[in-house]
C-alpha cells in the first residue's frame, strides 16, 4: 500500500493535468466557448504549477529507484523533469498564441477559439508527459497516443479551412501508420526479450541478437524517427507545418518534438543501450540525411511555414549527432541543443503570428516579408536573431547548441561524422540568410502593415529572443549543470 | 503442429498488407482507415501469440491496451474525414493536394 501512494506521489504532475483537463473540459461543455478564455488562463496556470513540481526533481538531479513508479513503467528522473519543463513552457506559449490569431477565423458565425483547443493542449501534454517518463513500452504506446490523438485533432481545429483539415488528415495517417510501426517493433521485441520493461529488455537484448529482435529494434527506431521527423519518414511535416493553424504548428515544433526526443533517448540508450552496435550506423545515416534534405529541401521554399518545416528537420539532424555519440555527454549536449532549439522556435514562430498583411491576415509567403526592417524594424531584427541563431552563427546562442553537439561527436571518436556536418550546415545558412537579405535589403512589398501585435506576444518574444541573443551564454554553464545531471539519470541502469 | 512462426508468418503478411494498402491505395481514406486496422490486428496477433508462447501475460494486456486505443483512433480518423469532406467534397485520395508535398 506504502508502495501504490509513493507512485501515486510521483506521478502527482500527471494527475493535475488530467484531473484540471477533465474539469475544464466539463467547464467547456457547459460554459460554451465564451468561457475559453477563461479555460486557457486556468490551463496555463496549471502548466506553470507543474512545471514548479518537476523543478526540485530536475535541480536535485534525482533518479534511481526511489523514482520509479508502479514497478518500473514510470521514471520520474531528472530527465524526464528537464523534457517536462520544455513542454509545460511550449504548451504555455501555444495557449497564449492561440486566442489572437484563431479568432480572426469566423467559423459558424463566432471566432475558431473554441474552449476544448486548451482541454486538447493539456491531455496531449498529459500524454507527452508519459512518453518521457516511459519505463516500459506499455506507457510508452499510451503516452504516445494521447499525444498523437490530440494533435491530429488540433492540426485540423480551423474546420472551415480546407488547408488544415488536410494537414489532419494527413497527420493522422502518416502518423497512425508510424503508431503501428513502432507496435510492430513492440511486439517483436516483447516476444525476444521477453519482457516490455525498459531495463528487462536491456538485460535480454546484450551481445548476439536474433534476427527477429534486430527487426523489432529497427522497427521501433523507424516509427520514432517518423514522430521527430527524421528523413527519410519526414515527408509529412512540410504539409502539416504549412496548414495547421500557426499556433498549433507552433506547438508541433517544440512540445512533441522535445517528447518524441526524449523518448527516442530513452529508448535507444535505455533499453537498447546494450544493442549500441546495432543501431549506431542507423542513427548516424539518419543525423546526415535529415540535415542534408532539410537544408536543400528549404532552398525552393516560399512559404514561411514550409521553410521552418524543413529548418526543423534540418535540426533533428544536429540533434541526433547526439545520439550517434551513444555518450552521456552527447546526451547532455542534445538536451542542451533542445532547449536552444524551443526557444529559437517559438521567437520565430512569434514573429509569424505578430506579422499582418493589408488584409488583416497571417503572413505566410516569404516574398511578403520583403523590406520589412523598413516597416517593422523590431520585427526584422527579432527575424534576424532567429534565422542566425538556426543557421548556428556566433555570436548568437544557437551556435553553443551546435558546438557541444559537434564537441561531443569528436570526444566519441567521430571526427568524420562532426566533419560533414559542420560543412553541411553551411547548405542551411544559405536560406537562413536568403530570409534576412529579403527582409533587410529588398524593396518593400508594401503587404505587411505596421500594426503591432498584443503585449502578450511580444514579452514571449522579448523573453524568447533574450535567451537566444548572445546573452543566453551566461546561461551556459548554469544549463550544462542540469543537462549532466539530466544525461546521468538516463544512463542510469537500475 | 502450428507453431509460433506460423503465427509470426500470418501476422507479417497483414501487417506488410497494411502498409501496401496505405501506400498503393488511390481510391479513398476510408480504404487507408482499413489499413491502419490491419496493421493493429496484425500487431495483436503478435502479441498475443508471444504471450501464449512465453506463458506471460503482458502481451495479452498489451492487445487490450492496443484494441482500446485503435477504437479512439478510429473515431478520431472518421471525425477528421468528415470535416474534410465538408470542405472538400470528396475523399479521393489523388484529390489530397492542396499543398504541394
Amino acid at each position: 500500500m506504502t508502495d501504490f501512494s509513493h507512485s501515486l506521489a510521483l506521478i502527482v504532475a500527471e494527475e493535475v493535468l488530467t484531473v484540471v483537463g477533465l474539469v475544464l473540459l466539463l467547464a467547456s461543455a457547459w460554459l460554451g466557448d465564451k468561457a475559453s478564455r477563461g479555460i486557457s488562463i486556468v490551463a496555463v496556470a496549471a502548466l506553470v504549477a507543474c512545471a514548479f513540481l518537476a523543478a526540485p526533481t530536475l535541480a536535485g538531479g534525482l533518479m534511481g529507484p526511489d523514482r520509479l513508479a508502479f514497478g518500473g513503467q514510470y521514471i520520474g528522473d531528472a530527465f524526464s523533469a528537464f523534457a517536462k519543463i520544455l513542454i509545460y513552457v511550449s504548451a504555455a506559449v501555444t495557449l497564449i498564441f492561440a486566442p489572437n490569431f484563431l479568432n480572426r477565423f469566423v467559423v459558424n458565425g463566432q471566432g475558431a477559439m473554441r474552449a476544448e483547443f486548451p482541454v486538447l493542449v493539456l491531455f496531449a501534454v498529459v500524454g507527452m508527459n508519459l512518453m518521457v517518463s516511459a519505463g516500459d513500452f506499455m506507457t510508452l504506446y499510451i503516452g504516445l497516443e494521447l499525444n498523437s490523438l490530440s494533435a491530429y485533432v488540433l492540426a485540423a481545429f480551423l474546420r472551415t479551412d480546407e488547408r488544415s483539415a488536410e494537414a489532419g488528415l494527413k497527420y493522422f495517417v502518416l502518423g497512425a501508420l508510424a503508431s503501428g510501426i513502432i507496435l510492430f517493433g513492440m511486439s517483436l521485441t516483447y516476444g525476444f526479450a521477453g519482457s516490455t520493461d525498459f531495463m528487462a529488455v536491456r538485460g535480454a537484448m546484450a551481445g548476439e541478437l536474433a534476427t527477429g529482435a534486430i527487426f523489432g529494434l529497427v522497427f521501433v527506431l523507424a516509427g520514432l524517427a517518423f514522430k521527430i521527423s527524421a528523413v527519410p519518414f519526414h515527408m509529412w511535416t512540410p504539409d502539416v507545418y504549412e496548414g495547421a493553424p500557426t499556433p498549433v504548428t507552433t506547438f508541433f515544433a517544440t512540445a512533441p518534438k522535445v517528447a518524441a526526443l526524449a523518448l527516442t533517448m530513452r529508448v535507444a540508450l535505455g533499453a537498447f543501450g546494450g544493442a549500441v552496435d546495432a543501431w549506431q550506423q542507423i542513427v548516424i545515416f539518419v543525423a546526415l540525411a535529415s540535415i542534408i534534405v532539410g537544408a536543400l529541401g528549404a532552398i525552393g521554399q516560399s512559404n514561411i511555414k514550409r521553410l521552418l518545416a524543413f529548418s526543423s528537420i534540418n535540426n533533428i539532424g544536429f540533434l541526433l549527432i547526439g545520439l550517434a555519440a551513444a555518450t552521456e555527454q552527447g546526451a547532455a549536449a542534445m538536451l542542451v541543443y533542445l532547449f536552444i532549439y524551443v526557444f529559437m522556435s517559438i521567437a520565430g514562430f512569434a514573429v509569424i503570428l505578430m506579422l499582418r498583411d493589408v488584409d488583416g491576415n497571417p503572413v505566410e509567403a516569404i516574398a511578403d516579408l520583403a523590406g520589412l526592417s523598413s516597416v517593422r524594424p523590431a520585427m526584422a531584427w527579432a527575424l534576424l536573431a532567429v534565422m542566425f541563431s538556426l543557421a548556428g552563427i556566433p555570436p548568437l546562442f544557437g551556435f553553443y547548441g551546435k558546438f557541444v553537439v559537434f564537441q561531443a561527436a569528436v570526444d566519441a571518436d567521430m571526427i568524420a561524422l562532426a566533419a560533414i556536418g559542420i560543412a553541411a550546415s553551411v547548405i542551411g545558412a544559405f536560406y537562413y540568410i536568403k530570409v534576412v537579405k529579403i527582409a533587410f535589403f529588398d524593396e518593400p512589398s508594401g503587404r505587411i502593415v505596421p500594426e503591432t501585435g498584443p503585449i502578450s506576444h511580444k514579452i514571449v518574444l522579448l523573453v524568447a529572443c533574450l535567451i537566444i541573443s548572445p546573452l543566453g551564454y551566461l546561461l551556459g554553464p548554469w544549463l550544462g549543470g542540469l543537462t549532466e545531471k539530466a544525461a546521468a539519470s538516463l544512463f542510469l541502469i537500475g | 503442429m502450428i507453431g509460433i512462426e506460423h503465427y509470426l508468418v500470418v501476422s507479417s503478411i497483414l501487417f506488410v498488407l497494411g502498409v501496401l494498402g496505405i501506400f498503393l491505395n488511390r481510391k479513398n481514406v476510408i480504404v487507408i482507415l482499413m489499413a491502419i486496422e490491419l496493421i493493429l490486428l496484425a500487431v495483436n496477433l503478435n502479441l498475443v501469440a508471444f504471450s501464449a508462447f512465453l506463458g506471460d501475460l503482458t502481451g495479452q494486456v498489451f492487445a487490450m491496451f492496443v484494441l482500446t486505443v485503435a477504437a479512439g483512433e478510429a473515431a478520431i480518423g472518421l471525425a477528421i474525414l468528415v470535416i474534410y469532406f465538408r470542405g472538400r467534397g470528396t475523399i479521393a485520395v489523388d484529390d489530397i493536394h492542396r499543398m504541394k508535398g
